[in-house]
């Protein structure tokens, strides 16, 4: 299945490696901050529900 | 509408945005997404559908390239490099681009949204940038024989690299949120000459290591048909995968501005 690099083996691997890690890494972040403003938000909402 | 006006519209709807908020009529087409409820409820209908389409053009494009496709009779298997490194340096450029639009837009007519799409496409732009430099370097390696040079494309993408990190690091900066999109909206305006110069620098200087470009709308200029087609679907993952981030970053933007504002007005009562 693994097609053969040959002598570029590491630097193919390594280019795919950190750019995908890269990536998922950006994603990862902009979801968990996403949640964390949501949840925020939704808070100091909750709390001026009543005084609405 | 005034800009004064505009200005104050668009703060008053991102002051008192509610799920009751009534929608106003007025702006209508392209200019009612500066309202942000508008815009939130727009990118919720959206988002499953780009998450979704650049997940499989990203998987589609990659694991084609990576796996059913031929070693080039020069390059080897870092032709294989491609199918990152050109999707990404085009984004790279392209999300500077957005943010120039954003930012003139933001100048002109004061859209808050507007200031926010451009703050959320810097991280994304970065680390595209980033990706673009590191498997451009990977591969020249091998290639020229030397992971850097100060050829004018490198250059000018390395410098693209800095102000990204500057245009960021303004932001963060500044606490009031106007004058902070003023200053980096001209940032942007300033570096966008290297976004230009990172895209043309082999056109006007026809110098350096770096070869033009890989994609044309001239066929005879384009990459072999085997590696076009899956560069194609990589680059349609990326610049999806792009819309997805900078449309999900930017309601992040919104909702911490909105809570910055209910919780300075709880401080003040």
């Amino acid at each position: 299945m693994m097609p053969d690099l040959g002598k570029y083996a590491e630097a193919v691997l390594s280019a795919y490696g950190v750019s995908l890690l890269l990536l998922v890494l950006l994603i990862v972040w902009t979801l968990r901050q996403g949640r964390r403003a949501r949840r925020a938000l939704q808070e100091v909402e909750r709390r001026r529900a009543p005084d609405a | 509408m005034p800009i004064e006006r505009t200005r104050a519209t668009a703060y008053i709807w991102l002051m008192s945005m509610t799920d009751e908020t009534p929608i106003p009529k007025r702006p209508s087409g392209f200019w009612s997404y500066a309202n942000p409820v508008k815009f939130l409820a727009f990118s919720a209908r959206v988002l499953p559908v780009l998450w979704w389409l650049s997940g499989i053009c990203l998987i589609v494009g990659l694991v084609w390239g990576f796996f059913f496709t031929p070693d080039d009779f020069r390059q080897g298997s870092t032709v294989k490099i491609i199918y990152l490194h050109v999707p990404s340096a085009l984004m790279a450029i392209n999300a500077w681009f957005m943010m120039l639009v954003a930012s003139l837009i933001w100048i002109v007519r004061r859209h808050h949204v507007s200031a926010l799409a451009a703050k959320a496409a810097a991280p994304v732009g970065v680390v595209m940038t980033l990706m673009a430099l590191f498997t451009g370097a990977v591969w020249g390696q091998p290639m020229w024989g030397t992971w850097w040079a100060w050829d004018p494309r490198l250059t000018s993408f390395l410098i693209l690299f800095l102000f990204y990190l500057g245009y960021i690091a303004l932001w963060e900066a500044i606490e009031d949120p106007d004058t902070a999109a003023d200053l980096t909206s001209v940032l942007c305006l300033v570096g966008s000459v290297f976004a230009v110069l990172s895209r043309y620098a082999v056109n006007f200087w026809n110098q350096g290591l770096h070869q033009g470009a890989s994609l044309s709308l001239d066929k005879e200029e384009n990459v072999a048909d085997v590696f076009y087609v899956p560069l194609l679907v990589c680059i349609a993952g990326f610049v999806l995968i792009f819309i997805a981030l900078v449309l999900y970053r930017t309601g992040t933007e919104i909702r911490l501005r909105r809570t910055r504002a209910l919780l300075a007005r709880e401080t003040r009562a």
